[in-house]
């Protein structure tokens, strides 16, 4: 995993509430052994759409996603952030997050950042008025800058301290080993 | 006072720290062929064996094909899929009910009709309808591939803890009411992201009447409200179910005796409780793209009231205000790990017998054990008569990944569990119903109401 630790980037707007993963990345691009052509299936339902709002100038470079409420919902595929991140994204910013998603997205390093309510409108009200906006995404503070704005983030200390490190939470669990032998043996012969 | 989510949870923690998740063990780890390749691709770059391979077991089904052949009806990239599942298997000691087993089919079919799902078990794989399993008070949820990865390895899984939140269904649900209505009815009341970093226990008269089918059917669908998994406390319905199966315990009464202490105890804290009269739940039908945009099958297309609705009757090209009954459809779905078991194929059987279908109709059982259980009652012979196709099984036109799909524009009736937008296929457009209402409007050609199609002579 790519250490995580500040981002400064544009800002790629998706306005909508409950983006499901099958629009994040259809079924028909899961037919891979490997990680391969994720990028080009990322919202290709979509992206036939020329007003698709990811075709923005704007957001050609942008390395952060801004969308609404229970982003990720559906199904489990890990694909879907993989896509996200072979398309340049490394920060998902949202109202909330579908527990599966964002546990698949932070253990790839791709940051979930979810805003309070007036946080995440602000931001939304300034990134469609321009843009052009750059915003940073710092993760050891938590906390997502935009001109003179200023949001905080929640993040569990535990997934924070796996993508500031870079690290790999299955290391942690291989760790266990002792405690999983002792588990399996009282427990599960 | 534990809920039944917390004692299996507990009993099932290896190792917990504050602000750390928890390590918890996994009972029976499932496997398909879409997200574990690159899990074992993984495995092999760290050089790490499966620490379990027992307690693995692996089927093929979502790139399947649902027509005779076997794999050399498969396209190109299926088929590596496929090939690389049976190798992997191979290689580290997996069962696999691959094409030519007897005992093949929808990875949360046959683990259950096999017996290998049991009460107070934790249940992983790599598909977010794991949480079907929960019918038998295991707790099960899907996860990603770097948690496959993580379970092939250690057996075990890096959680949060998620709240028990109580769903209570009362009543008892009227005559052409299935599980798939009283699920589709929830969703609606609390919506798609409403069960969020929660574990939803099912309970109530109409829940304890459902058979193992319609429990399973319940708690399949647990994921489409945003909950990580469903659970039914087991009782003498689960217990009958599990009896003589292959991978039932061999001390039989010692399981149902420690079985009988997997529920909730009195006064157990739940974190949220939400309470649906079953006795006033009608057949719901979706008119949107999210699972929680349905309405009584009898019910006009309901007026937008935000930005996503009105995106949603435009994808859908469905007017507000207007029945459902009576839009025609271009094809009829009777398949998915959500209504695919010998109930759903009997309860659609009951409509198309002696009747005919208007439009295209799959009938995909869940496994090759409810196919031939369905052709030994003759209800193959029921669908072909019909006109129906009746298939090979498999995950099929849920989600469009075999060669199953609808074309563009097509609108569907369909008993799986998603209707985003080009799940069935791109452009394709799903109507999320029961196997009664699925088959009823097979038979119209249009959307139509069960109740009113098996109240006239065929």
């Amino acid at each position: 995993m790519t250490p995580f630790d500040t981002l400064t980037s544009r800002v790629a707007p998706l306005l909508r509430d409950d983006v499901d993963t099958d629009q994040i990345i259809p079924a028909r691009y899961l037919k891979v052994v490997d990680r391969s052509g994720l990028a080009e299936g990322l919202f290709a339902g979509w992206k036939s759409d020329p007003s698709f709002p990811l075709h923005e100038p704007a957001t050609e470079d942008a390395r952060v996603l801004l969308t609404g409420a229970n982003f990720g919902c559906g199904s489990s595929r890990e694909h879907a952030p993989w896509a996200l991140i072979a398309a340049g994204f490394r920060c998902v910013i949202a109202r909330s997050f579908a527990d599966i998603f964002r546990g698949n997205a932070l253990r790839n390093g791709l940051l979930t950042v979810a805003l309070d309510e007036a946080d995440h409108a602000r931001l939304v009200a300034d990134v469609s008025a321009d843009p052009w906006r750059v915003v940073t995404v710092a993760l050891e503070p938590q906390r997502v800058r935009w001109g003179a704005a200023e949001a905080a983030f929640s993040l569990d200390p535990f997934s924070k301290t796996c993508l500031l490190e870079g690290l790999d939470p299955l290391g942690y669990l291989l760790a266990h080993d002792a405690a999983i032998d002792a588990y399996e043996r009282r427990e599960a012969p | 006072m534990k809920t039944l989510f917390d004692k299996v949870w507990d009993a099932h923690a290896v190792h917990e720290a504050p602000h750390h998740p928890s390590v918890l063990y996994v009972d029976l780890h499932l496997v398909h062929e879409v997200t574990s390749p690159q899990a074992f691709s993984g495995l092999e770059t760290r050089g790490l064996p499966v620490r379990r391979p027992e307690r693995t077991l692996a089927t093929m089904d979502h790139s399947t094909p649902t027509r005779p052949g076997g794999l050399a009806v498969v396209d190109d990239a299926g088929r590596a899929q496929l090939e690389t599942l049976a190798r992997r298997c191979a290689e580290h000691g997996i069962e696999l009910f691959d094409l030519s087993s007897p005992h093949n089919g929808i990875v949360h079919v046959v683990a259950p009709e096999q017996g290998r799902t049991h009460p107070g078990m934790t249940v992983v794989c790599g598909d977010s309808h794991t949480s079907t399993h929960g019918a038998f008070g295991a707790l099960a949820f899907g996860i990603g591939t770097s948690e496959v990865e993580q379970v092939l390895a250690t057996q075990c899984l890096l959680a949060w803890r998620p709240l028990p939140y109580e769903v209570r269904f009362e009543g008892t649900a009227p005559e052409g009411v299935s599980a798939k209505d009283l699920i589709l009815a929830l969703i609606a009341e609390i919506g798609v992201g409403g069960g969020t970093g929660h574990v939803f226990e099912y309970r109530g008269d109409a829940v304890r009447a459902l058979s193992m089918e319609g429990r399973m059917t319940l708690c399949n669908m647990s994921i489409e409200a945003g909950a990580r998994a469903g659970m039914v406390a087991p009782d003498d319905t689960t217990f009958a179910y599990l009896a003589g199966r292959p991978g039932a315990p061999a001390d039989f009464d010692g399981a149902v005796a420690r079985w009988r202490a997997l529920r909730t105890d009195d006064g157990a804290y739940f974190a949220r409780t939400v309470s649906l009269d079953a006795s006033r739940v009608s057949p719901r039908i979706t008119w949107g793209t999210t699972p929680a945009m349905s309405v009584g099958v009898d019910e006009p297309v309901p007026q937008p009231t935000d930005a996503a609705a009105r995106s949603a009757l435009d994808y859908m090209r469905l007017e507000a205000g207007k029945p459902l009954l009576g839009q025609p459809i271009d094809v009829a779905f009777i398949g998915s790990c959500t209504n695919s078991r010998l109930e759903d194929l009997r309860e659609a059987a009951r409509v198309l017998r002696g009747r005919r279908v208007a439009a295209r109709t799959l009938v995909v059982p869940g496994s090759r054990a409810v196919k031939r259980e369905a052709e030994a009652e003759g209800l193959d012979r029921i669908f072909e008569a019909a006109g129906a196709e009746w298939r090979e099984p498999g995950c099929s036109m849920c989600l469009a990944m075999n060669g199953d799909r609808l074309e563009p524009g097509q609108l569907s009736v369909s008993t799986s569990n998603r209707n985003f937008e080009g799940r069935q296929g791109p452009g394709g457009r799903t109507l999320l119903a029961s196997p009664l209402t699925a088959a009823a409007s097979a038979v119209a050609g249009a959307v139509a109401d069960a109740r009113r199609t098996l109240s006239e002579a065929a």
